[in-house]
């Protein structure tokens, strides 16, 4: 109590008190991704003792443990590449509608029978330059065409999937490449491929957010965009460029959805755009921008396949499934905004 | 000139209201008579907000005693203070503004029958109000966003009226308005005390409170340090010492340098339809020019297309010889605005102090695209050193500072920059006595270490005080230049008004 109340006292201009004294690790900075992210840490635990509490036999086979590991890690692999590039999009002010649609788009162009004819290559170039373009597209839209982003995405959203449609001629086009039809079910020292692109997406997103001059940009742009503009960013050209990175996401989330089906058709990653929003939002990014994690949003979307995962070895219906995730986002959203609430009272003074 | 002390209405006695970390009011006295305009003056931070907020009903104290027209008072809810007869006119007004004037000063408690509003008795007795406040002009169905700042703040009055209150509240109500309309605000409070209505009234503007005010209490630290001193005849030396602690007047640094050579910026005939036209300035290195003007003269436009936020319409732009047609030319080639609305233009309220100070310069610091936060926080730290910014931590949050602090971390971002030309609006505004003499040692500085400073401000004493040479302006054209210390406030204030009729949009 009283070493408190000296802190208090000292004068302004001293030397500022922090990190001086010796802090626990729970209070240090490298916890505060586990602090931020408590609820949701808190949810996968739940859910987990829910599924060895409902199925004991299986819980009790380690190597079933350490598959099914692997099998959510898996699941939520695409849909968290996806996931890293809305939360860009979302922390800088935007919101995009189209990802779903793009990854249709990617796909089947990229398993067309005339790319399959330019090997492994050609297809992983294909799908990755179509996302980035129709993310590229996007951006131009809403930065110079002055759209509103829920607008010109969900025009995208609408229009990629007809395209995808048109592409394929509404059939299913089976991947004859083997070496992208191995890459689900390649494993490096037993980590699957999809689990190792994924880590990968998540780190590259993380230091890109936290440590480049792009990240800190993305913040400003979405935190407070007159600032950003008037302290010389050009918010434009950044508004495009977080679109093209969330279309990138999308291309390589297509390749993996290719893999994982050994095929592509103009419906794949249907909805995907819900879930990666919500993702990103119950793992703490705020939807009007200048705030979120990358690592929250890893959270909110292993919750999401871990629900997946409890209802399918119960054997329980998709129906109960989705009830359960819409109470899951309006209970992690309200348990942050009483955080934050708290958070903002503490800083605010008369 | 009161002939018998009228009756108190409002009594507060050792008020704390604490919030977490923050005990923001600290035994609070006031006593507010029937009829009278009582003063509240205090730094930002002192606790004038949330004693506003306790009295708005939208706080509650935590100890103390709030007695309003003998009664006990503790309002649950800003709609139970406003039952009561107290109403607020909060600084950043609460109108809808796609209500009408109508529906706004009736907003809550609307006139209805079954359910069903009734229209025409709302305007009716709308007109009623607005009469009573000298705006029979105003009609009740015109749409809040189409008046001027000072319409809008009738439309508070209205509503404040509307409910039949006793006492109300103003929270520097002149902050938005320019001379002429504060003059009519005056004459509008001067009516409602008639009638026995109570005012409170917050300014940092101490003439303004010679001039309108019968009473003053003075708050600091959420603590009353002198109460119910005769506005009219407290000097200020005695007002200011109570509000800081210590003995502070307006000082402006002595001009010791004068400015030669050739310009650092040379505008040539800049013109934007509707705002400004045919407007040439010049500043050297080292030179502090000041344009001195009415809110909505052209003056802040001028100062957001010299720095290439607006697309000027004809003329050109030039520093140090080159072009200037966007912000992004503007930053490259040295030069810097700190805008008018410090919060929603310039800072990220949320995020650390040195992120704020390096926004402009972070790619500077980065090695290959990657940012380096140690060598920013350190740069930052150094600026914070320089400016005698408090807290010097400058991981806070900037919304944790107050309005001077938070200015000075806008001016740092361009210090670190190595800014050469830096333009200013408004740069005290919601900063409080004391740190507004630091800012101005702070200009003072930088002119003194060669940068070139063009500023803009409402408060001629402070364009005259601070400026090497004096630009007025009036409804969109500069009309008269002069060196600062041949021309006096009068002759300004004379330039700036004549003939100037700011009755409708100020365009």
């Amino acid at each position: 109590m009283t070493d408190q109340r000296t802190k208090t006292d000292v004068p302004a201009d001293a030397p500022a008190p922090v990190s001086l004294t010796k802090t626990s690790w729970w209070k240090s900075d490298g916890a505060e991704p586990v602090r931020r992210n408590l609820g949701l840490i808190g949810v996968l635990i739940v859910l987990v003792i829910i599924g060895a509490v409902t199925r004991p036999e299986l819980y009790g086979d380690a190597s079933w443990v350490t598959n099914n590991v692997w099998t959510i890690l898996q699941q939520a692999s695409a849909i968290g590449v996806v996931t890293v590039g809305m939360t860009f999009v979302i922390i800088g002010g935007g919101i995009d509608l189209s990802v779903g649609a793009i990854i249709a788009v990617a796909g089947v162009w990229s398993t067309t029978l005339a790319t399959q004819s330019y090997g492994t290559a050609g297809m992983i170039f294909t799908a990755i330059v179509v996302g980035v373009v129709v993310g590229l597209v996007n951006g131009v839209l809403i930065s110079y065409g002055r759209l509103v982003p829920f607008i010109a995405t969900l025009a995208m959203m609408v229009a990629a999937r007809g395209l995808a449609a048109q592409i394929s001629g509404k059939q299913t086009q089976v991947s004859a490449n083997s070496t992208i039809n191995d890459i689900a079910s390649t494993k490096i020292l037993g980590v699957p491929m999809l689990v190792i692109m994924l880590a990968v997406v998540v780190a590259g997103g993380w230091v890109l957010l936290n440590r480049t001059t792009f990240g800190r940009r993305t913040v400003a742009v979405g935190g407070n965009p007159e600032a950003a503009r008037l302290a010389g960013i050009n918010i434009r050209l950044h508004t495009v460029l977080l679109y093209a990175l969330s279309g990138l996401c999308c291309g390589i989330a297509a390749i993996m959805l290719t893999s994982q089906a050994t095929s592509a058709q103009a419906a794949m990653a249907n909805l995907y755009e819900l879930d990666a929003i919500a993702a990103a939002i119950i793992g703490g990014t705020l939807l009007s921008g200048g705030r979120g994690t990358i690592i929250g949003a890893l959270f909110g979307v292993l919750v999401f396949s871990t629900i997946t995962n409890l209802f399918a070895i119960n054997n329980l219906s998709t129906e109960v499934q989705n009830m359960v995730k819409g109470a899951i986002i309006v209970a992690a959203v309200l348990v942050q905004q009483f955080r934050y609430r708290s958070l903002s009272q503490l800083f605010s003074r008369t | 000139m009161t002939s018998s002390p009228a009756e108190v209405v409002l009594k507060l006695e050792g008020v704390v209201k604490t919030f977490p970390g923050v005990r923001a009011l600290d035994g609070v006295e006031l006593e507010v008579r029937e009829g009278e305009v009582h003063c509240l003056l205090g730094q930002n931070g002192a606790g004038k907000s949330t004693l506003i907020k306790v009295l708005a009903g939208v706080h509650h104290a935590d100890e103390g005693s709030i007695s309003w027209r003998g009664q006990p008072f503790a309002p649950a809810s800003p709609q139970a203070a406003m039952r009561a007869g107290i109403a607020t006119i909060y600084q950043e007004l609460d109108l809808v503004d796609d209500l009408s004037v109508a529906e706004n000063a009736f907003l809550g408690h609307e006139q209805s029958r079954a359910g069903f509003l009734r229209r025409r008795t709302t305007s009716a007795r709308t007109r009623e109000i607005l009469a009573r406040l000298g705006h029979a002009h105003i009609p009740p169905r015109r749409l809040v966003r189409s008046l001027p700042a000072a319409g809008k703040q009738i439309v508070s009055m209205a509503r404040a009226l509307s409910h039949d209150a006793r006492l109300i509240v103003m929270d520097e109500p002149s902050a938005v308005l320019a001379h002429d309309e504060v003059e009519n605000l005056f004459r509008i409070i001067r009516e409602l005390t008639a009638q026995g209505i109570a005012v409170i009234y917050i300014s940092h503007r101490l003439e303004e409170i010679r001039d309108i005010g019968d009473r003053v209490t003075v708050l600091k630290d959420g603590r009353t340090t002198a109460a119910n001193l005769p506005a009219r005849d407290t000097p200020t030396r005695d007002l200011v010492s109570r509000m800081t602690g210590r003995t502070i007047e307006y000082v402006f640094p002595p001009r010791t340098r004068k400015a030669e050579g050739e310009p650092l910026l040379d505008v040539q005939g800049l013109t934007r339809e509707g705002e400004f036209a045919d407007a040439s300035l010049a500043v050297r290195a080292g030179e502090i020019v000041g344009i001195a003007g009415l809110v909505g003269s052209g003056r802040s436009e001028l100062l957001e297309t010299i720095f290439g936020a607006r697309r000027a319409d004809a003329g050109t732009v030039r520093l140090n010889g080159k072009a200037i047609h966007s912000i992004g030319a503007a930053v490259r080639h040295g030069m810097g605005m700190a805008p008018e609305e410090r919060k929603s233009q310039a800072l990220l309220l949320d995020e650390a102090i040195y992120r704020n100070m390096t926004l402009s310069s972070f790619s500077g610091y980065a090695r290959s695209g990657f940012t380096d936060t140690s060598k920013e926080r350190a740069a930052a730290a150094k600026t914070a050193d320089q400016l005698e910014l408090r807290p010097r931590d400058v991981t806070r949050p900037v919304r944790t500072l107050s309005g001077g602090n938070q200015q000075k971390v806008v001016v740092g971002r361009w210090l670190l920059g190595g800014t050469k030309l830096l333009l200013l609006d408004e740069p005290t505004r919601g900063v409080d006595v004391g740190a507004r003499a630091e800012l101005y040692q702070v200009i003072h500085d930088l002119a003194a270490g060669g940068v070139g400073v063009l500023l803009v401000s409402s408060e001629v004493p402070e364009v005259l005080g601070l400026a090497d040479r004096v630009l007025v302006m009036r409804e969109g054209h500069l009309i008269h230049e002069a060196p600062a210390d041949e021309i006096d406030e009068a002759t300004v204030l004379d330039l700036v008004m004549a003939g100037s009729l700011l009755e409708g949009d100020p365009a």
